[in-house]
């Protein structure tokens, strides 16, 4: 097993069977990879973020239905389960 | 309408950080590419390039995602790729399963702007498990002569990618 990352490129361009390529990452790729690596790391911390805040929402909404004097199966009917 | 795969690739031993087809024939309709994917480690997210462009911010999407406990949406733009989460099964995941990823491309040579809708499907044998779909474009007019993915870390061995054109 290599220590360096590996990618693997296939040229269509090539006949069948001469396509792939297994090349070493060089450094600045290896670079380049670990910012993209903190960009989607961040990205994804905001898309939980957003799913959890979504979720309060609908749980706020629930709460209040169930306090209006609905039951939980009509709240959750109106609210989707 | 005819598909026809171009080419099939398989991660070897030790995995791979990345998989590019380059070349891509021009001479086809539309492009779909099927991945099955796990991660090496427990980050699944898959990034996503047309003709190697990682800076130019471009990548716009809207997602649709379930888990089995919970339903989100989101939408963003401005991006250097596109991300697509949990594209791969992550190695917490159940052992020897492998995500089903769907990346359609229409008028792949064509001199619009690319549009780009994918269906992902996680694969885990639990309470949680996600599956999203995707509406992305790519705003540049190239002809896509290349296409890449991308995880944080490598891909495990068995990974396997698909291209096939459309015409």
């Amino acid at each position: 097993m290599s220590e360096t990352p590996v990618k693997v490129v296939v040229d269509l361009s090539k006949p069948k069977g001469q396509r792939e390529s297994i090349i070493e990452l060089t450094q600045a790729e290896i670079d380049e990879r670990e910012v993209m690596a903190t960009e989607a790391e961040a990205q994804r911390l905001v898309d939980e973020q957003a799913k959890a805040d979504a979720e309060a929402t609908r749980q706020s909404g629930l709460d209040k239905l169930i306090a209006l004097g609905l039951t939980e199966a009509e709240a959750l009917a109106l609210v989707g389960a | 309408m005819t598909m026809t795969l171009v080419e099939q690739i398989t991660v070897g031993s030790g995995g791979a950080a990345s998989i590019e087809f380059t070349g891509i024939p021009q001479d086809g309709k539309d492009l779909k590419i099927l991945v099955s994917a796990r991660s090496e480690t427990n980050s699944g997210d898959i990034m996503a390039y047309l003709n190697g462009d990682k800076t130019s911010g471009d990548f716009s999407r809207v997602l649709l995602k379930g888990n089995g406990g919970s339903v989100f949406s989101q939408d963003s733009s401005g991006a250097n790729y596109l991300l697509i989460n949990n594209g791969a099964t992550e190695s917490g995941d159940t052992a020897n399963t492998f995500s089903s990823l769907e990346i359609y491309i229409p008028n792949y040579a064509g001199s619009q702007n690319k549009s780009i809708s994918v269906n992902n499907v996680g694969e885990n044998n639990a309470t949680s498990s996600d599956i999203s779909i995707y509406a992305a474009i790519w705003a540049d007019t190239s002809a896509v002569t290349s296409f890449e993915i991308e995880l944080n870390d490598d891909f495990a061995e068995h990974t396997t990618a698909s291209l096939y054109i459309i015409s």
